[in-house]
C-alpha cells in the first residue's frame, strides 16, 4: 500500500511503521476536527448579540476534566506501546544479519562488504536478507538515513552504532546524513541498490581479485603493526593471547570484568592503558593515528574469526 | 493632571534618554525589551526570508553551502534565543504581573533593568559574532563540529547566549518573589488571573533550567578554545553528553517560551467570551505540570542517538505524558466558549488562531514521542515544522494576540481593527501554507537544514516559501500600524474591551506607580457574571 506523501515501502519494517503513522494520522485529524468544530460551531452560535451582554458563570465540570483527560490518556499510551513494541524489534538486530561496515566522514559515506569490495556513497544490498551496519565516524556526527526503508541511525566518532533492515523491494532509493555535519551535508547523499540475491552476488564479485576480505585485511594488518609479537598464545607472551577472545569477559588488572566486544577491542588498540589485561603489564603503545576507523573495523573483525583452537598465532597465521 | 483630564502617565512622566536608559519602571523596561526584541525578530525574519528564497529551487544557486548553513543557524539563535524566550514574559509579563496582582512594581525593579542590560550585552556579542563571519552550527551546537570543526565564530556566539541566560534567570527570580510576596491584600492563589499562573510556572523553569544550558554552553567553550576534552572523542570525551546536556534546558526551554503564551490564550478567552475560564483550576495546575513534566522528557530528541532504547521508553512514555495538560488547556479554553458572549475583535482572531495552530503543533508531537515513527522523521522537515507549530505558530500567536490586547493599555492607543484583523488572517493562512508542507516533505524523508534537495521535493518547498511571503506581510503589518497609531490612533480609554482584571481598572497608560492605592481583592479572576450559573460539577 501506497500512502500519499510517503516514500517507498522497500523494507520489512516500512509498513509496520506506516501502519502507526496511519493510526497517529486518523487520531490527529479526529482531535483536530472535534477542537476547530467545538470552536467554530461555539464561536458562531454565542456570538455576542448586544454589547452588554453578560453570560452566566459556569466553574467547570470535574466529569468533564476526567473524561477529556483519561480519553487521551488511554489513546496516548496505545501509541507508546505499539510504537515500543516496533521499536525493540527495529533495535535488535537478528542474529543472522549480515554485516556491512560504515565509515561516515565529511562528506562521504566509506562502505566496505565482508568480501573486502569496497564503495562510497552507494550501498548495494541483497533483497530479503536482513543486513546490518556497523557504523562509525571519522570526525564528527552524521546520521545514515534510507527513507525508503525507514531506518535512520547517528554515526559517532569513537563508538560503534548499527543500524539494520531487510529490503523487500528492487530498486534505488534514496541515503541521506541527517545529522547536519558542515559545508556539503546537502551533499553527503547517495543511492541505495537494492539487487536480488544473485545480482548481488555477482556485483560483489566484480573486480574480486582486487578485493581483499575484510578479516583477511585485519589478519594483513595485524601482521604490518606486528601485534603477534605480544598477542600470541606462546608462554612468557607479553600481551594476552587474542584466540577465541571476542564475546568472553576479560578479567582486568583494577579488579573489574569487561566483554571483549567491538568497542573493548577499539579502545584496546587506541588507547590500551585504560583497561590493562590482569596479569600483564601495560606495555602496548597507543595505535592512535596509525590506524584508521576502517582497519580497526577489519582488525577487530580478525580478531572475532580466532577461534580457541587456532593455531599459535605467530606470524605465520593463516585461519580466518 | 494634563488637558485631557488623565494624571501623568508612565510615558510622558519624563523624556529624557536617562529616564529611559535607568528606568526602574517594570513598564518602561517593558518597552525597552518590546523595542529589542522586534529588532531582533526582524533580523531573524530576514534570516528565514534568505533561506525560504534558497529553497526555491533544488539547486544551491542563490547562497554558497556555509553561507546557507550561517543563515539556518543565525535564524535559530536570534529567534529562539533574542525573541522567543524573552518575547511574552518580558514585553508582556513585565508590563502586567505587578499590575494584575496590585503591586506598584517588581519586587526588586533595579535587577529587572540589570536583566535588560544583561539581554542587550548577550544579543550584542552574538551580533558581533554574526559580524565577523557567522557561526555556521545550528542553534544547537552539536560537538564535536561545534568545538573542533566549525570555522565560525562559535566562542564569541555562544558567549553571547551564555550571557543572555543569566537575563532569563533573573527575570525568572524576580517573577517567582514578586507572585509569592507582592500580591495585594486578597489576591489569593486562585484568584491570580491564568496569565500570572503561566508566568509563576514559567518562571520556575528559567530558574531551575537555565544554569544548564549556562554550564553546558561553559564546557563548550573551554574544549573550544583551550582543547580540554569533555565531548570530543578524540580527547577522550563524549560528544553524546552535550546532547543530553543540551536538551536538558533546551526542551524545558520550548515550555518556557510557549506556557506565557498559553497564559495569555486564557486571558483573550476570558475576556472576549466575558466568562470566567472553564474549570480554572486545572488550567492553572496545567501549567505546573507542563513546567515539571518538561524536565524529565529531553531525551526524546535522542531516540537514535545511540542511546539505550531503555532509556528512550522511559523518555517516550514521559513525552506522551506532558501532551496531557497540553490537551486540558486546550478542551478548557474551548469549553469556555460554551454559553459564552463572544466577539470577534483582533486578539480574539489571535485566540482562534492559536487554538487552530497549538492543536496541529500539540498532536504532531505524538508521532516524535512514538519512537518507531520518530525513527523515520527525526531530523527531516516534518521536526521542522512540528515545532515551528509550536514555537511560532503557538508563541507568537500568543504574543501578537496578547500584544494587541494589551496595546490600548501599554500605548493609550487604539490600533485600526480592519487592518490588524486582516494581519490576522494573513498570519493564520501564511502560516499554513508556510509550514503544513512540511510536515510531508518529512515524511517523504527530506532532511533538515539541507542546502540543496532532490528534485522531487521541489513543489512543496516552493509552496513553502510562497506562504513565507504572506506569513512576511502579515507580520510586517503589525510593526506599520502600531507604529501608526502611537501618533494617530484614537486614544483609548480605561477598558477599550469591557474586561476584567486589575489593569482595565487603572487609566490607560497607567501612572508610574500604577496604582494610587493599593487595591483590595475581593472576588474570583474573570468574575464578569454577578451570579455564579448552576454548572458547577
Amino acid at each position: 500500500m501506497k500512502i500519499p506523501f510517503s516514500p517507498e515501502q522497500a523494507s520489512t519494517i516500512a509498513g509496520s511503521i506506516d501502519a502507526i503513522y496511519l493510526y497517529i494520522v486518523a487520531v490527529t485529524i479526529f482531535f483536530t476536527a472535534l477542537i476547530y468544530g467545538l470552536v467554530a460551531v461555539f464561536a458562531v452560535q454565542y456570538r455576542r448579540k448586544s454589547p452588554d451582554e453578560v453570560p452566566g458563570a459556569i466553574h467547570g465540570h470535574n466529569g468533564l476534566e476526567i473524561t477529556w483527560t483519561v480519553i487521551p490518556l488511554i489513546i496516548s499510551m496505545t501509541m507508546f506501546i505499539w510504537g515500543t513494541v516496533v521499536f525493540f524489534h527495529y533495535a535488535r538486530p537478528p542474529k543472522d544479519a549480515q554485516e556491512i561496515f560504515v565509515v561516515g566522514k565529511q562528506w562521504m559515506w566509506k562502505i566496505q562488504h565482508p568480501s573486502g569490495k569496497r564503495e562510497i556513497n552507494e550501498l548495494h544490498v541483497p533483497i530479503n536478507k536482513p543486513v546490518r551496519l556497523k557504523m562509525t565516524s571519522e570526525d564528527v556526527l552524521h546520521s545514515f538515513y534510507i527513507p525508503a526503508f525507514r531506518v535512520k541511525m547517528d554515526v559517532i566518532p569513537g563508538r560503534y552504532s548499527s543500524l539494520w533492515f531487510e529490503a523487500t523491494r528492487l530498486g534505488s532509493y534514496h541515503l541521506f546524513c541527517t545529522e547536519y555535519c558542515g559545508t556539503q551535508h546537502s551533499g553527503m547523499i547517495g543511492k541505495v541498490h537494492v539487487l536480488s540475491q544473485e545480482d548481488y552476488q555477482k556485483w560483489l564479485e566484480t573486480g574480486s581479485a582486487a578485493n581483499t576480505p575484510v578479516p583477511v585485511s585485519g589478519q594483513e594488518l595485524f601482521k604490518t603493526l606486528n601485534c603477534a609479537t605480544c598477542h600470541n598464545s606462546g608462554s612468557g607472551a607479553l600481551g594476552p593471547n587474542l584466540n577465541g577472545i571476542y564475546g568472553k569477559p576479560v578479567q582486568l588488572a583494577d579488579g573489574s570484568t569487561v566483554t571483549a566486544d567491538d568497542k573493548y577491542i577499539r579502545r584496546s588498540i587506541l588507547k590500551p592503558a585504560d583497561q590493562v589485561v590482569a596479569g600483564y603489564a601495560a606495555l602496548m603503545p597507543s595505535y592512535q593515528g596509525q590506524v584508521n576507523e576502517e582497519q580497526i573495523m577489519q582488525l577487530i573483525e580478525y580478531i572475532k574469526g580466532l577461534k580457541e583452537t587456532s593455531a599459535p598465532a605467530p606470524a605465520s597465521a593463516t585461519e580466518v | 493632571m494634563n488637558s485631557s483630564g488623565k494624571k501623568t502617565n508612565y510615558l510622558n512622566a519624563s523624556h529624557t534618554l536617562s529616564s529611559w536608559f535607568l528606568t526602574v519602571d517594570h513598564k518602561r523596561i517593558a518597552i525597552l525589551y518590546l523595542i529589542t526584541i522586534s529588532i531582533f525578530f526582524f533580523i531573524g525574519g530576514l534570516f528565514a526570508a534568505l533561506i525560504r528564497l534558497e529553497l526555491l529551487t533544488p539547486a544551491g544557486d542563490l547562497f554558497k553551502s556555509d553561507e546557507y548553513n550561517k543563515l539556518f543557524t543565525l535564524h535559530g539563535i536570534v529567534m529562539i534565543f533574542f525573541f522567543l524566550i524573552p518575547s511574552v514574559p518580558a514585553v508582556l509579563g513585565n508590563f502586567l504581573i505587578p499590575i494584575m496582582i496590585g503591586a506598584k512594581d517588581l519586587a526588586f525593579p533595579r535587577i529587572n533593568l540589570l536583566s535588560w542590560y544583561i539581554y542587550v550585552i548577550g544579543a550584542t556579542l552574538a551580533t558581533l559574532a554574526i559580524m565577523v563571519g557567522g557561526v555556521d552550527t545550528g542553534w544547537t551546537f552539536y560537538t564535536p563540529y561545534s568545538t573542533v570543526y566549525s570555522n565560525g565564530a562559535v566562542a564569541l556566539t555562544i558567549v553571547g547566549a551564555f550571557i543572555t541566560g543569566f537575563s532569563s534567570i533573573l527575570t525568572g527570580l524576580n517573577f517567582l518573589v514578586t507572585i509569592h510576596k507582592m500580591r495585594a491584600p486578597g489576591m489569593t492563589w486562585f484568584r491570580l488571573p491564568l496569565f500570572v499562573w503561566a508566568h509563576y510556572a514559567t518562571s520556575l523553569i528559567m530558574v531551575l533550567a537555565t544554569p544548564v544550558l549556562a554550564s553546558a554552553l561553559f564546557l563548550l567553550f573551554l574544549e573550544r578554545v583551550f582543547h580540554i576534552g569533555i565531548f570530543n572523542p578524540a580527547l577522550g570525551g563524549d560528544p553524546v553528553l552535550f546532547q543530553h546536556l543540551f536538551w536538558f534546558y533546551s526542551h524545558p526551554a520550548v515550555y518556557i517560551m510557549i506556557l506565557p503564551s498559553m497564559g495569555v490564550m486564557s486571558e483573550l478567552f476570558a475576556a472576549f467570551s466575558r466568562k470566567r475560564i472553564f474549570g480554572y483550576e486545572f488550567v492553572a495546575c496545567s501549567s505546573l505540570a507542563i513546567a515539571i513534566l518538561g524536565f524529565f522528557v529531553w531525551g526524546h530528541h535522542m531516540f537514535v542517538s545511540g542511546q539505550s532504547m531503555y532509556a528512550g521508553m522511559v523518555f517516550s512514555v514521559l513525552s506522551f505524558l506532558v501532551a496531557i495538560p497540553s490537551a486540558v488547556k486546550a478542551f478548557n479554553w474551548s469549553a469556555t466558549l460554551y454559553k459564552g458572549s463572544i466577539s470577534y475583535e483582533t486578539p480574539m482572531l489571535y485566540a482562534f488562531g492559536f487554538i487552530g495552530l497549538f492543536t496541529i503543533g500539540g498532536l504532531t508531537g505524538l508521532f516524535l514521542s512514538t519512537m518507531a515513527v520518530d525513527v523515520h522523521v527525526h531530523d527531516t522537515y516534518f521536526v521542522v515544522a512540528h515545532f515551528h507549530y509550536i514555537m511560532v505558530g503557538g508563541v507568537l500567536m500568543g504574543y501578537l494576540g496578547g500584544l494587541h490586547y494589551w496595546w490600548p493599555k501599554i500605548t493609550g492607543r487604539l490600533y485600526p481593527e480592519a487592518w490588524a484583523k486582516l494581519s490576522a488572517l494573513l498570519v493564520f493562512v501564511g502560516f499554513n501554507l508556510t509550514f503544513f508542507p512540511q510536515f510531508l516533505l518529512g515524511y517523504m524523508g527530506m532532511p533538515r537544514r539541507y542546502h540543496m534537495y532532490p528534485e522531487e521535493f521541489q513543489v512543496l518547498n516552493v509552496c513553502s516559501s510562497l506562504g513565507a511571503s504572506v506569513l512576511g506581510i502579515g507580520y510586517f503589518l503589525p510593526l506599520v500600524y502600531f507604529l501608526w497609531s502611537l501618533k494617530f490612533g484614537k486614544e483609548s480609554p480605561a477598558n477599550p474591551w469591557g474586561a476584567k482584571g486589575l489593569e482595565w481598572e487603572i487609566q490607560s497608560p497607567p501612572t508610574t506607580h500604577n496604582f494610587d492605592e493599593i487595591p483590595v481583592v475581593t472576588e474570583e479572576a474573570y468574575a464578569y457574571a454577578k451570579e455564579d450559573g448552576k454548572h458547577h460539577g
